[in-house]
């Protein structure tokens, strides 16, 4: 490709990093190398090297990892190495919230502002820090971030320190002095991170199917993992072979748990079923919506049950490759998952002839760098082929054109972690666990004000009640207010909704949604009104501006929670404001491109029909 | 071994019947519901539809009902099956398109847009109830994504900033720009190849832009001006045009278009030529014509001026 | 395959045609000296030494017959001469034709297994190949090839010779070539004659004209006394500028018909300002691809400048001859009525189609995408002649390289400009790069340049002053200067009037000089630079001998 670049040039820090994740530039000078006789009489370009440009993504991750941003040279290079124009380098690197296209210091302090956080203090660490290093911005250091699910630990910051190797250190429950230590004696100093068991109040009880590893065993031990019924599951998919394996998943009616709820063994069957090939099999890891935090708690504590479920995936839809795109603001979780699979592939789990099965099947980890959209499964392929990640017009679905247009599955971490399972005890016992309509165990993630806060793991049929029982209820004194369910796209029931079934046709009927799975408490201390605009904040900041009814409605639903804030005695004007709510509201539901604009008006509807918030006047 | 095979598109074509506000329209396998929309008769409104561009479906003002369907689908992109049932004037469909022409018109210029007036009578649209507007902001090319300044709603926020104009022959109005992406897919792989060109930023604070928002000359632009040809709202003007209109002299009713064929290469390029007052003042090339599709390059687009040096040279 | 021709540059809009298949993964290969922005999209670059096509060509063929690759029965269906072409290439093996064109002997072999194993092939060239002394021979070498593999006469497949003038096949169509009558009708033909004898009531004589190489040597030898010049400024386009200037002051009467007082009109005793055709007059271009379309006025000329049929009424008027005054259409009809070709090619039709490629003797039939289709036809009525598998022998370029001229300079155009300059000199592009020789970055450091640095480039017959430029797409002894700014640094001072025998077109490509370090600032645009104006016309018309 013809491109033209600027003259400017890498540092040597910013090349080095580059080509470590990139491959040495090779022999020849056309390819960022040293030139030689062969470069004056031909070179090979065209498809080949077009064909890298999934790895800009990552070579953007390499740059920003070393120096903390993205300078032009470190840009140039990129595009060089990679055949991608220096505006289309750019666009990608300017859609990722932990990258900088501005130069700032290497330390860097993500501090979590989300409605978890917020309902724990984090206004206050805010505050602190305002007074201590001046005013949120990257030039003092730390930044307001949306969730960093580490709501157990709320309020949360991930510290961040460019070098060789980075450093990152999620902070929680964090205080002004850690953040101010981490920015200047670096995160290294600080005290060791949390446990990841500490997220699971449950942690060593009998009877728990999907978290029975974490806190028992070494999250780093292939061998811990084969003693704990490890690959079990594998072993009986090759028996049964791939056909058998998508039947037993259907028969076991596995719902997706990653939002949408649709049913595993269908996108797996009719993936499996299309003729092109290679096909691929995604994990989406990129657990953003706030407050989730089960799937970090999975990698982190469980590593080998996502690398043995994915080879059981990928066996049964006939996939070759791979990917687990893993939410940027999860450091442990990918030091784990990459220990993991190094160790699967070392003991022959992973690699080109699968326990001597002869079918080969290799994972690769691909980093997020800080955007929610990008867990939306057809986000996630763009962001994974490295472009910027923004939803695509459905049809075609994955299972026709997913990832690199080829027929793909993307399946949520928690719900290919269930696979291994209903391998092992086979899908007639597996559907004797919860509902006729939702089978299996689930995930919770409970958190804002409770006592025991946490990831909890209950069969589906659980209501409401007994899951804010089991973390404890909200703190002694206070009383319950509102319950969020869902995360930022989910919905607001009441603090008398105690009895609805946390079931996919339990909350369905109730007009609600399980979401992610999280189950937000807030107690009458909380300003509920600051909660729905920090939802509103959120969408508009996540909002990959796309459409024009999400790009524009995000930010006109904010301004109107913000008028009606401001002045809440103008009744009239309050009107305008609530019917501008939901004329909005329901253009972006009708007429988004994808779930995020079309529930970005989900919670604060609810918290207005169901909540009487904003005390509409009629 | 190779033989003579016949052109693709010689192969016959299917036709498919689908049924459009109560009355059923066919058109060719492989059509776009909008292609049946205008087939019926229907006037869907249009933004980042481009003739000679793959959907991008990106402003959702062409939206429409179908049945079977959660949420509208987008009749520009959508294709057509057997038996779908489409309403393009329920509520619903109003309500939206209302809705987007609001949420456009309130933050964005939409003055040189062709028909905005008459749509935004049709769907009863009010775009000035959100606020009074934003004023111009210098800092749109500086992107932090996952980060804005709410402000307080007093004002309703705008793509308002100041134009951009950094060589001879085209300008960047951004405040008219409706991020339709028109113009990426133009310069990028749709046609020119390019790539000079993308949106940077991310939501509300996207904005087109080169690498770090450098100036056009700099970029790696090679001002064939296809994307001036494919913009829907004049966000992107040749410079002739935009001081025409600063001075006051842009005028097309006095402006004739004629088509004639490029003199700079042997490949044949359609010149639609618009003159005013004798002279050339601007050049775009016809969309359904199968050499160029609506592209030029610099020299079709711009090298028009010789003509008139000749009258100078007259006068001298 | 890109063989010798920079479409993204020089054809932009052509190219996007080939970008659309690169993007539905068509592979490119590219051959050019230069690793030129066409080049840059290959998948395979192959950096011959300027002037070694035919020998890369018979590597090619040898490798294709050798491998098993030939089209054998297109072969024995369609051409004829195979066997004296095996012969002709054996001697050029891989190893042979690497010696000789530099490119490594895999890529030539990959070339030739992908060319004709490929399911559709087109081969694609401009003046790359024919601007040398021996151009024919280079087109007849690609043809080989295409003869070869079966890649030609087949939607999909062909041969395509990019045209690098908006009329330039519209030009050797309507017979302004020195053999041809309007519609390939031959001057020699009796018959042919007759039907343009009867339509015009004249007598015209059988014999061929002269072209332009055949002026230059006419004019020398005292025999050419008298020129009329429409729309071509010589003295900046041709090869060896100052013989061409020589000539042209030593003519008895000199006239020029241009848009422009180009710098040939400065040396003319008769100046007739013209129409600039694209906009100020009616008619027709038809562009490579055969397409005939419609060129439309758009704008009244300035001043008493007219319409070249205008022009030639008034002119044939003063010598006698009282012709009607005719429209465009009308002369476009009396053509239809002789050349049947483009007997179909109604106004009316035209409009309709938008441009329509010939042959198209009849308003009502398809049209002809693809021409030479007819080779596929098994019947031999349908088929007709058979092509012949040229033989033809591989010469090195005519300026040899010695020790006092050790570089090979070669040229063509860039992007935003446009042969001479004087039409596209008018466009303040943001993007030009003006005047100047590009180097390599290895002779660059051997020479002690830096980026900018004005430097003499000589060749055995002048020398120009020109800043120097980086280009990491050359090699070292390979340099490249843009045609296009004759008045900043004439590039055609320093090209070599050697001429192909049968095309006459002269070796622009191929010109030995050297490079000498001047401590001279940039050259000031000179005093009469503005009042000259350029147009280059001339190596393309007589290519259209060959290529038509």
């Amino acid at each position: 490709m013809d491109l033209k670049f600027s003259d400017a040039e890498p540092s040597a820090a910013e090349r080095e990093a580059i080509d470590r994740r990139l491959g040495g530039p090779g022999e020849g000078g056309w390819d960022g190398g040293a030139r030689d006789e062969q470069d004056h009489r031909s070179a090979r370009a065209g498809h080949a090297a077009r064909s890298r440009r999934h790895l800009v993504l990552e070579a953007l991750h390499a740059a920003n990892d070393r120096v903390g941003w993205i300078s032009p040279g470190a840009l140039n290079y990129i595009g060089k190495r990679l055949s991608v124009s220096a505006a289309d380098v750019y666009s990608v690197a300017t859609f990722y919230a932990l990258f900088s296209t501005h130069p700032r210091p290497k330390r860097i302090v993500h501090v979590c502002t989300d409605i978890a956080c917020l309902a724990r203090g984090s206004r206050e660490i805010c505050a602190g820090l305002e007074t201590r290093l001046g005013p949120a911005g990257a030039m003092s250091g730390w930044k307001h971030s949306p969730c960093l699910g580490a709501c157990e630990r709320a309020p949360a910051a991930l510290a961040v320190e460019a070098g060789d190797p980075p450093h990152e250190h999620l902070i929680g429950a964090a205080t002004v002095d850690d953040i101010a230590r981490a920015l200047s004696a670096g995160p290294e100093t600080l005290s060791a991170e949390t446990p990841s068991a500490m997220a699971v109040p449950q942690a060593g009880n009998e009877g728990l199917m999907l978290l029975k590893r974490i806190g028992r065993v070494d999250p780093e031990s292939i061998d811990d993992y084969l003693a704990t019924e490890g690959y079990a599951g594998l072993r009986r998919a090759f028996e049964i072979g791939p056909g058998q394996v998508i039947a037993e998943v259907k028969a076991a009616r596995l719902t997706g748990r990653g939002g949408a709820a649709f049913p595993a063994g269908v996108k797996w069957e009719s993936t499996a079923r299309q003729p092109a090939t290679p096909r691929y099999l995604v994990c989406n890891a990129d657990e953003s919506e706030p407050g989730t935090f089960k799937d970090r708690v999975l990698l982190e504590g469980d590593p080998f049950a996502l690398v043995e479920s994915m080879t059981i995936a990928a066996y049964a839809i006939g996939a070759a490759r791979g990917y687990i795109y893993l939410r940027g603001e999860y450091p442990r979780a990918y030091r784990m998952l990459r220990s993991a699979i190094d160790r699967a592939r070392e003991r022959g789990f992973l690699g080109a002839n699968v326990l001597g099965t002869g079918w080969g099947f290799e994972l690769e980890i691909r980093r997020g760098a800080g955007a929610y959209i990008c867990g939306e499964e057809t986000a996630i392929f763009n962001s994974i082929e490295g472009f910027r990640g923004e939803p695509r017009s459905k049809p075609p679905f994955p299972f026709e054109q997913g990832l690199f247009n080829k027929p793909t599955v993307v399946n949520n971490v928690e719900t290919l972690c269930n696979v291994p399972l209903i391998m092992r005890i086979g899908a007639a016992r597996y559907t004797r666990i919860g509902t006729e309509g939702s089978t299996g165990p689930k995930l919770f993630c409970a958190s804002g004000n409770l006592v025991r806060p946490g990831v909890y793991e209950v069969p589906f049929g659980a209501t409401l009640g007994e899951l804010l029982d089991l973390a404890g209820g909200v703190p002694p004194g206070r009383s319950l207010q509102a319950v969020l369910l869902g995360g930022a796209a989910g919905v607001f029931v009441r603090a008398d909704e105690r009895d609805i079934p946390l079931t996919f046709e339990g909350v369905r009927a109730h007009n609600a949604t399980l979401g992610s799975g999280v189950v937000m408490a807030f107690d009458d201390t909380v300003d509920l009104s600051g909660i729905l605009l920090r939802i509103a904040r959120f969408f508009r900041d996540e909002s990959c501006g796309q459409c024009v009814p999400c790009r524009v409605g995000t930010v006109r639903q904010e301004e109107a929670l913000l008028r009606i804030l401001r002045d809440r005695h103008d009744v009239a004007a309050k009107d305008r404001d609530i019917r501008i709510l939901r004329d909005v509201g329901l253009a972006m539901k009708d007429a988004s491109i994808c779930g995020l604009g079309q529930t970005a008006w989900s919670a604060v509807e609810s918290a207005i029909d169901r909540l009487g918030a904003l005390k509409e006047s009629r | 071994m190779n033989a003579p095979a016949p052109r693709p598109e010689d192969m016959p074509v299917r036709r498919i019947t689908i049924t459009i506000d109560g009355a059923e329209v066919s058109v060719p396998e492989g059509s776009t519901i909008l292609t049946a929309c205008d087939a019926a008769g229907k006037d869907t409104p249009t933004l980042c539809y481009g003739d000679t561009l793959t959907p991008k479906n990106a402003c959702r003002v062409c939206m429409v009902e179908l049945e079977g369907s959660r949420v509208l689908v987008p009749s520009c992109s959508r294709k057509v099956q057997p038996g779908m049932v489409v309403r393009t004037d329920s509520e619903r469909v109003r309500h939206s398109r209302r809705l987007v022409l609001e949420l456009l018109g309130s933050s964005v210029d939409l003055s040189t847009t062709p028909r905005i007036p008459e749509w935004m009578a049709r769907y009863d649209a009010d775009p000035d109830r959100y606020g009074p507007r934003a004023p111009e902001s210098r800092g749109r090319d500086v992107h932090e994504p996952g980060e804005h300044h709410a402000g307080d709603g007093g004002v309703a926020a705008t793509m308002a900033q100041p134009d951009k104009i950094d060589n001879d022959l085209y300008v960047r109005e951004y405040d008219k720009c409706i991020l339709c992406y028109k113009c990426v897919d133009a310069c990028g792989s749709q046609w020119q190849n390019s790539f000079a060109i993308q949106v940077a930023g991310r939501g509300f604070d996207a904005q087109i832009s080169t690498e770090y928002a450098v100036a056009l000359p700099d970029s790696a632009c090679v001002f064939c001006g296809n994307c001036v040809e494919v913009c829907p709202t004049g966000a992107l003007s040749f410079k002739s045009e935009y001081d025409m209109r600063a001075a006051g002299t842009w005028d097309e009713t006095r402006q004739t278009r004629t088509t004639t064929v490029c003199t700079y290469c042997g490949v044949g390029c359609n010149l639609s030529l618009h003159v005013q007052d004798n002279r050339i003042v601007k050049v775009t090339s016809p969309h359904d014509h199968d050499v160029g599709h609506g592209n030029l390059c610099i020299k079709g687009r711009f090298g028009f001026t010789h003509v008139h040096g000749r009258e100078e040279e007259d006068g001298g | 395959m890109f063989w010798g021709s920079n479409a993204r540059e020089a054809h932009p809009i052509f190219f996007h045609h080939a970008l659309k298949a690169i993007h539905k993964g068509a592979k490119v290969y590219a051959v050019d000296p230069r690793r030129s922005k066409t080049a840059e999209w290959a998948d395979t670059w192959l950096g011959l030494d300027v002037g070694t096509d035919v020998a890369l060509a018979y590597g090619v063929g040898r490798e294709i017959v050798h491998a098993g690759l030939v089209n054998a029965a297109f072969v024995a269906n369609a051409s004829i001469g195979f066997e004296d072409y095996v012969a002709a290439c054996e001697p050029w093996t891989l190893e042979a034709t690497a010696r000789e064109t530099g490119v490594p002997a895999e890529l030539i072999r990959e070339l030739a297994h992908d060319y004709a194993r490929a399911r559709r092939a087109q081969l694609c060239w401009t003046l790359g190949i024919t601007e040398h002394h021996n151009g024919t021979d280079n087109v007849r070498a690609l043809c080989n090839l295409a003869l070869l593999t079966g890649q030609v006469g087949r939607w999909g497949a062909g041969l395509v010779p990019v045209r690098g003038q908006n009329n330039v096949q519209g030009g050797g169509d309507m017979g302004a070539i020195p053999r041809n009558l309007p519609g390939f009708q031959d001057v020699g033909n009796a018959e042919h004659r007759a039907k343009f004898e009867r339509l015009w009531g004249v007598t015209m004589p059988p014999k061929y004209g002269l072209t332009l190489s055949e002026m230059m040597e006419a004019m020398d030898e005292g025999h050419l006394t008298s020129v009329y010049v429409i729309g071509e400024n010589p003295v900046q386009s041709d090869a060896d500028t100052t013989a061409v200037a020589r000539r042209l002051r030593n003519l008895d009467h000199l006239v020029v018909q241009d848009i422009f007082l180009t710098k040939t009109a400065s040396f003319a005793d008769v100046v007739l300002p013209s129409t600039a055709a694209w906009c100020e007059s009616e008619g027709t271009f038809t562009n490579s691809e055969r397409r005939v379309q419609r060129v439309r006025k758009a704008l009244e000329p300035p001043g008493s400048a007219k319409d070249d049929i205008e022009i030639m009424r008034l002119i044939a008027a003063r010598l006698g001859h009282v012709w009607p005054i005719q429209s465009a259409e009308q002369i476009w009809d009396e053509l239809r009525a002789v050349s049947p070709a483009h007997h179909g090619m109604s106004y009316r039709i035209l409009e309709q189609r938008g441009g329509v490629q010939w042959p198209f003797p009849d308003e009502n039939g398809p049209e002809s995408p693809f021409l030479h289709g007819r080779l596929w036809e098994t019947d031999p009525e349908k088929r007709g002649r058979a092509a012949p598998l040229g033989i033809v022998a591989h010469r090195l370029p005519v300026d040899k390289l010695d020790d006092d001229f050790p570089l090979r300079l070669t040229t063509g155009r860039r992007l935003t400009d446009y042969n001479t300059g004087v039409q596209s000199g008018g466009l303040n592009s943001p993007i030009r790069v003006g005047a100047c020789v590009d180097i390599s970055p290895e002779d660059m450091a051997r020479l002690g340049l830096n980026e900018g640095e004005v430097v003499r480039v000589a060749s055995r017959r002048g020398s120009v002053l020109a800043p120097a430029r980086r280009d990491p797409g050359l090699r070292p002894g390979l340099l490249f200067m843009a045609c296009n700014f004759p008045d900043e640094a004439d590039v055609n001072a320093l090209t070599i009037e050697a001429n192909d025998p049968i095309s006459k077109t002269a070796e622009f490509k191929a010109t030995a000089v050297k490079v000498e370090k001047t401590n001279a600032p940039l050259p000031e645009q000179s005093a009469d630079a503005d009042t000259t104006d350029r147009e280059r016309h001339g190596n393309a018309l007589a290519t259209a001998n060959e290529e038509g």
